[in-house]
């Protein structure tokens, strides 16, 4: 299939490629078994200008958007979907800085973030509050200048090693979800701590933390766009990272399907290669025809954006569901091509599967994103342009 | 500190041909890559420059298509880059080449250390490193291993040896060749690769270098290689038979005659 990238395109995705097969095959298994943050790796990754693909030139990066963001995705997380999704959080805290802030707040934090100096974090999950983010129990009180945070957050990428949080408080608990704000909260901040570290079934190689807000004062200064819109803010933020867990699932899928081909032609049985029996033909033929539809959807998508159209919670949430879902299948029939050897940690493969399952899940697990395409379906009569 | 790397591009795969004439490598046809052992010289260019500031000037001898490997040079962190090129320089050997790379040297400005790699993956001689410093008449440092200090006038370094490493100073300027235990070679950057991409690389031919024609080229080159050949590997062994205690007897003994042990 022919995606007509640019020159730019390409350069970022064959350099996307060396790295992870020179960098990160080497060392996933062991990041993996250790649950180790891969940070050698993110100084590469910045080394390489990873981190500025998705940033205006003003800012430090080389100007870009979410198609850039997704060919880094999607040949990081061919290799290993952990390390993809360190770096892919660090673009999801950066997007309502992108989007939200003020010039100087962008003149202060972004440039640091394209270098790859300081790693971001988005938090916004709570125990309280997952797809129903009106949940949340976080405050921020405003009191002579500074928001006085409480409360703990929960399951967030990168927590602990990312410096600069983007933190989903309420600032006006009585309003519900239109009382949400959102705040820049930096590492060292008096009153702000790390919770537990996440065990994790996948992605284990990202660091997933509490983050914990203790009469944590952080100056009225930032604040991101205007009290009460915290909870568009995230909204608009997610859809805008949702082509990103895309773009990792079609990587794991990618990087399981080129497994599953290899061992089913050199697997003997019955004195054949599996790869000559039709079962399996029809298998990895499935896999590869879900594989590629996935993949244009998640590209269309990042296209959409890139260019600027206002609209497009539901085309977003839809490349995500696809391919998370196809990514879940592959990764299954891939270990299923492999037999039992398929469930050994000794092979990649098992690793790829435990890493598909979480992109079903974050970013608006897929029942939730079929509630809002229904909704978006059902409030427009399913008539389209 | 102004650092010059010098780089040799060669012929990727190990399956090189030898044109029978010349008695010399085919260079043509087959893809090219910066020889590995000068990877190492440049990345340790690129990081002295990052430690003390200057800029690192990496020069090739080769034909126009050389001008690849100074480009990628440039996505790995090389300021300037300069091709020496002209169809006189053709069948050069170490001692005509290392003449056209100190002309060149001379021809730049001032500068702290030139890093060479121990020696080129095709040719395999390890001579223009050294031959280069004898030429500029400058100290000269092999198989440097890692750089310990380094400042205007100075360095002190480690060098591989057979059984650990020995501490050296040298006064700067000088020339060293490095092993590959010195540094892990970079990826390239995004930056670094659309800056290589735009870049133009000067080419400086004979005329420009002053070269004296008598010196270089097939015919300026006293090595002259009689024959080139691959060598043929026929591996011999010789299965034992018998028991497993009997068979341990005859390897014991074929040891003994073969004086092994």
């Amino acid at each position: 299939m022919q995606y007509f990238f640019n020159e730019q395109q390409q350069m970022i995705k064959s350099l996307a490629r060396r790295i992870a097969a020179e960098r990160i095959l080497p060392v996933r298994a062991e990041l993996d078994e250790k649950e180790e943050f891969p940070w050698d790796i993110m100084r590469e990754l910045a080394n390489a200008d990873m981190f500025r693909v998705f940033i205006p030139e003003q800012y430090g990066g080389i100007g870009g958007g979410c198609l850039n963001l997704c060919l880094v995705i999607e040949e990081l997380s061919r290799v290993c979907a952990g390390i993809a999704i360190s770096y892919a959080a660090d673009a999801l805290g950066c997007l309502p800085l992108l989007e939200y802030s003020t010039e100087e707040q962008k003149r202060k934090y972004l440039p640091d973030v394209a270098s790859g100096d300081k790693l971001t974090a988005f938090a916004l999950t709570e125990s309280t509050a997952g797809s129903d983010a009106s949940g949340i129990k976080t405050s921020a009180i405003r009191e002579r200048g500074y928001y006085i945070l409480n409360g703990t957050k929960q399951f967030i990428t990168n927590g602990g090693e990312a410096e600069v949080y983007i933190v989903v408080a309420m600032t006006d608990p009585a309003k519900g979800s239109r009382g949400a704000s959102a705040l820049v909260v930096e590492k060292g901040t008096p009153g702000f701590s790390f919770g537990k570290k996440e065990k994790k079934m996948g992605i284990r190689s990202s660091a997933t933390r509490e983050l914990v807000f203790r009469d944590c004062r952080v100056p009225e200064e930032n604040l991101i766009g205007r009290e009460g819109m915290g909870f568009i803010i995230t909204m608009r933020t997610i859809d805008r990272s949702r082509p990103g867990v895309g773009a990792q699932a079609v990587g794991i899928a990618q990087g399981a399907l080129e497994a599953a081909v290899e061992y089913a032609q050199k697997r003997i049985q019955f004195g054949h290669p599996v790869s000559s029996f039709q079962a399996i033909q029809h298998m990895l033929a499935n896999m590869a025809i879900e594989l590629e539809a996935a993949r244009v959807m998640v590209y269309a998508v990042a296209r959409t954006i890139d260019a600027g159209t206002k609209n497009f919670t539901e085309e977003a949430a839809m490349a995500k569901v696809f391919a998370t879902d196809m990514a879940m299948r592959v990764t299954t029939d891939a270990v299923q091509i492999f037999g039992g050897v398929g469930y050994m940690r000794d092979y990649p493969i098992e690793k790829m599967m435990r890493d598909a399952k979480i992109t079903q899940i974050y970013e608006g697990t897929n029942q939730v994103l079929r509630n809002a395409i229904a909704l978006e379906l059902l409030k427009r009569k399913a008539i389209r342009e | 500190m102004n650092v010059i790397v010098c780089l040799k591009q060669v012929p990727e795969t190990t399956k090189v041909e030898i044109t029978p004439q010349t008695n010399t490598l085919v260079t043509e046809g087959t893809k090219h890559i910066i020889n590995p052992f000068d990877m190492y010289a440049l990345e340790e260019g690129v990081r002295t420059k990052e430690r003390c500031g200057g800029k690192v000037t990496a020069i090739s001898m080769g034909p126009p298509q050389a001008e690849e490997a100074l480009r990628e040079a440039i996505s790995l962190g090389a300021d300037e880059t300069i091709l020496l090129s002209d169809p006189a320089f053709d069948g050069s050997d170490t001692l005509a080449t290392s003449y056209i790379l100190a002309k060149a040297i001379l021809k730049l400005e001032k500068f702290d250390i030139t890093i060479c790699g121990r020696q080129a993956m095709d040719g395999d001689t390890g001579q223009v490193g050294p031959q280069l410093a004898e030429r500029l008449g400058l100290p000269f440092v092999s198989y440097v291993s890692k750089i310990e200090e380094i400042r205007e006038g100075y360095m002190r370094m480690q060098r591989m040896v057979e059984e650990g490493h020995q501490v050296v100073e040298m006064s700067l300027p000088g020339v060293i060749s490095v092993v590959k235990e010195i540094n892990v070679p970079r990826l390239p950057s995004l930056r670094g690769l659309m800056q290589a991409k735009k870049a133009k690389i000067p080419v400086w031919n004979a005329q420009e270098l002053g070269i004296d024609m008598n010196k270089v080229g097939l015919s300026g080159s006293p090595t002259q290689v009689i024959r080139l050949f691959f060598l043929q590997r026929a591996s011999r062994g010789e299965i034992l038979r018998g028991s497993l205690e009997s068979q341990v007897e005859q390897l014991i003994e074929k040891l003994r005659e073969t004086k092994v042990i």
